[in-house]
């Protein structure tokens, strides 16, 4: 139900912007007796595909996530980027190829937002106006007025006005693969299903392999094409799409992670666009919902407005159809 | 220096310069101007000019040292305690001691090396406290990001850390250079320079009140001209801190 | 090397000069020494010490108690010594009025800076609590506030100190000082011995201050080791007005 991934139809030549990822049998463990912080973590990720990691505290997300730009050694193991392994490259260049974007942000306070945005390709050494070019270029893409926002010190702006120019400077060297830890965290509910959306967005455009950390299981089924799950002690529990998570979770963890009302989580991954409506019976409507509408959303408000039907709208204003409790509730069979 | 001659009658002192009616000076008031202008270019002038020198001389290589030192136990944390306990040290004795006890040293005596050896051992403390802890305040979130987006460890203190740590460096620089300028006065006894020439010499002469308030008066103004110059220079060079924020 | 071995003995000598009529002992003029700034700090906390409490505790006038600090470190104490001198002719009350003008701004920018810095919440918790504003400045901002305001104690101690010695150069005699201006008659050795007492002396009024701040710190804020030596000389000022 989910919008199909196209680079895994496409393929990686397609997105010559995106490399694969691949984690091999990649093993972390601190010095100190404290435990293995990763074990034996194999997954792979392909072209523009965005990699959700969730999973409770200590489930060692965060720790996955630093292991592939090396912020952490690797105990084990191995980590391919675009075929090469990241061990082979020198740290710091190696970062300048990966867009990394935490949850504090950590904006230099003491610097413009252009400024910001700039930082990497002015240590990759582009020329002036290909850099100016470029981050009037950025800020437009995240949704800020580069005339306006550009000048500005962080200081000034909100949270989610620094959330986007962090994800703008993540991108500025147009980086092959995109690290982001809790991104969205920080921020309230409203704004962040605003920036979700607009990321997501913003990836249909620019099509990035991104991995993306969240403990935020619906963020994870919202924002990812797969999902790897992540116990506690650091062990992979399943790698999936979220349809095959929702329906077929691979035991009781994962079930209990993915949620008791994965069924209608399920609902949220489809919209009445993908559904057949019903045809109108001349039933007085009790509201209306547009195509765009979830179906959780729909069954929702059904719910809501006593089980009476509900009038579909679609793009031209138009009625397109009707939907019923019984329409639905037969969806989950 | 001879202590202060306690005449027997009222004893014209010399006042240098070029003959005037010396009324003023005779009765002791508080501000002759007379004595002044004529007094500016062989007095007064060039011992603000030696205060200046010595000041500036001894901010420069102390901000050497200390920033040196900072940097170095900004990677090493063992090194904060011992420098922090030796340059406590330095700072806790008093002016007139730390001048004396290095004036027998080979290499030193009375000159101006002597004096600035001391005024420097003053400035440490405060410098290298200030730039340690502004080094140390930069946000880990930004120095993670820093790290994240490929900036190597040079670079990022470079263009990250001390940037930020401007204004606690400059916080520090304030303190130190008025605390010179104040100092610097006692450091007549082992250089005969500086505005506590004149001070001591006015002392000598009967307290002579017109030179002791010029000199002193001129201190003080260094110090707040010093300390406005640096506000000023820490406005212009952290524009990001006047920015009110959300 | 030779001249330092020289000053311990005239330290052992306890100040006497061999060959020359008796003069005041080391021991003694330490001890006045001791007195007169001891008399000076006495005085200036009092007068000063409540004066920034109060202010800070009911966050008035911090525009003077700032700038106060800041224009205060700009005068050279030799400048103000002489000038009361002049004004005032020799005798311990004056060097006592130069004391004390160069000893209250600190200890009144720093108390004033160590109430006033106490966290807004703790206090609004001890006033929902029913403390009255005299319990809240007793039993929760100076607990709270003794690092700073000892700071700005140690510091001034260490200025009255130093100004004490530098008395003597003004022409009142009495203090350790008296012997660096007197090179004549105590020949360098003398000088050097004078140097290293008052050096020891300063050191030592600083050892008991931060004693003294340790014990009275509560025991939840203890910071160990020299950072707390270093800090309670000089603040760490991060800030410019």
């Amino acid at each position: 139900m989910n919008t199909t991934n196209t680079a895994q139809s496409e393929g990686p030549e397609s997105f010559p912007q995106a490399a694969t990822l691949e984690l091999r049998h990649v093993s972390k463990e601190y010095p100190g007796g404290r435990g293995p912080a990763i074990v034996d973590l194999s997954l792979s990720v392909g072209a523009g595909e965005v990699c959700v990691l969730v999973g409770p505290s200590g489930s060692g997300k965060t720790t996955a996530l630093r292991l592939i730009n090396r912020m952490i050694p690797l105990t084990a193991g191995d980590i391919l980027l675009g075929g090469r392994s990241v061990l082979d490259r020198e740290p710091t260049e190696l970062r300048r190829e990966i867009g990394y974007v935490i949850q504090q942000i950590g904006l230099f306070p003491h610097q413009t937002v252009a400024e910001n945005v700039a930082t990497v390709p002015r240590l990759l050494g582009w020329e002036k106006p290909r850099i100016t070019a470029r981050v009037d270029e950025l800020l437009h893409l995240t949704g800020l007025d580069p005339d306006e926002i550009g000048p500005r010190y962080p200081a000034q702006l909100s949270g989610g006005q620094r959330q986007r120019v962090g994800v703008a400077r993540a991108l500025a060297a147009d980086p092959p693969l995109m690290l982001m830890d809790e991104p969205f965290g920080a921020i309230d509910p409203i704004t962040r299903g605003h920036l979700q959306d607009e990321f997501l967005r913003l990836q249909e455009s620019v099509r990035k392999t991104v991995v993306f950390v969240t403990h935020d299981i619906d963020e994870a089924i919202k924002m990812g094409d797969r999902i790897a799950i992540l116990r506690e002690g650091g062990r992979l529990a399943q790698y999936d799409t979220p349809e095959k998570l929702l329906t077929e979770p691979a035991d009781d963890f994962v079930a209990e992670f993915v949620g008791a009302d994965r069924a209608l989580k399920r609902l949220g991954l489809a919209t009445l666009r993908d559904i057949e409506l019903l045809v109108p019976n001349g039933a007085v409507p009790a509201g209306r919902v547009t195509r765009g509408t979830t179906v959780r959303d729909a069954l929702s408000q059904l719910l809501a407005q006593g089980g009476r039907p509900l009038e579909v709208i679609g793009e031209q204003g138009e009625v397109a159809g009707i939907v019923t409790l019984e329409l639905l509730g037969g969806l989950l069979g | 220096m001879t202590p202060l001659a306690s005449a027997p009658g009222p004893v014209i002192p010399n006042f240098g310069g070029g003959p005037s009616s010396f009324a003023c000076e005779r009765a002791n008031r508080l501000f002759c101007s007379d004595w002044v202008s004529a007094n500016w270019s062989t007095v007064l002038w060039p011992a603000l000019r030696q205060h200046i020198v010595l000041t500036l001389i001894a901010v420069a290589i102390g901000f050497a040292i200390s920033t040196a030192l900072a940097l170095l136990a900004y990677r090493r944390r063992w090194l904060e305690r011992p420098v922090l306990v030796v340059t406590s040290v330095l700072y806790t004795i008093p002016s007139l001691a730390l001048f004396e006890l290095l004036e027998p040293l080979p290499g030193l005596g009375l000159s101006r090396t002597t004096a600035e050896v001391a005024l420097v051992s003053y400035t440490l403390l405060i410098l290298f406290r200030n730039t340690l802890t502004g080094l140390r305040e930069v946000p880990d979130e930004v120095r993670d990001a820093a790290a994240g987006m490929g900036m190597g460890p040079v670079q990022t203190l470079v263009r990250v850390e001390l940037p930020l740590a401007l204004p606690a460096i400059i916080a520090g620089l304030r303190i130190a250079t008025v605390t010179v300028i104040s100092l610097a006065t006692v450091a007549a006894l082992i250089d005969n320079e500086g505005l506590g020439v004149p001070i001591l010499t006015a002392i000598s002469n009967e307290v002579f009140k017109t030179e002791l308030i010029a000199a002193g008066a001129l201190a003080v103004a260094l110090a707040l001209a010093a300390d406005g110059l640096l506000v000023i220079a820490q406005r212009l060079l952290t524009p990001w801190a006047r920015v009110a924020a959300r | 090397m030779h001249n330092f071995i020289q000053a311990l003995q005239f330290i052992g000598r306890d100040g006497q000069v061999p060959g020359a009529p008796p003069l005041p002992t080391l021991v003694h003029l330490t001890l006045e020494t001791l007195k007169i700034a001891a008399l000076g700090l006495g005085i200036s906390i009092l007068i000063a010490l409540p004066v920034g409490l109060w202010l800070g505790h009911i966050h008035r006038g911090s525009f003077v108690a700032i700038n106060l600090g800041n224009i205060w470190r700009a005068l050279p104490s030799l400048a103000v010594l002489a000038i009361g001198v002049a004004f005032l002719g020799l005798g311990l009350r004056n060097v006592e009025l130069a004391l004390v003008v160069l000893a209250v701004p600190p200890i009144i920018t720093n108390a004033y800076v160590a109430i006033d810095g106490v966290e807004r919440d703790v206090v609004d918790a001890a006033r929902g609590m029913g403390l009255t504003g005299w319990q809240i400045l007793r039993q929760v901002e100076l607990p709270l506030g003794v690092p700073l305001i000892f700071a700005g104690m140690r510091t001034a101690a260490l200025f009255v100190v130093s100004t004490t010695t530098i008395a003597a150069l003004t022409g009142y005699s009495g203090s350790l000082g008296d012997i660096i201006n007197n090179e004549t008659s105590y020949h360098l050795s003398g000088v050097l011995g004078a140097a290293i007492c008052i050096a020891v002396l300063a050191l030592a009024v600083e050892f008991v201050l931060a004693w003294a701040q340790r014990a009275l710190t509560p025991r939840g804020l203890k910071v160990t080791g020299s950072q707390d030596v270093a800090r309670a000389i000089v603040p760490v000022v991060t800030e410019s007005g």
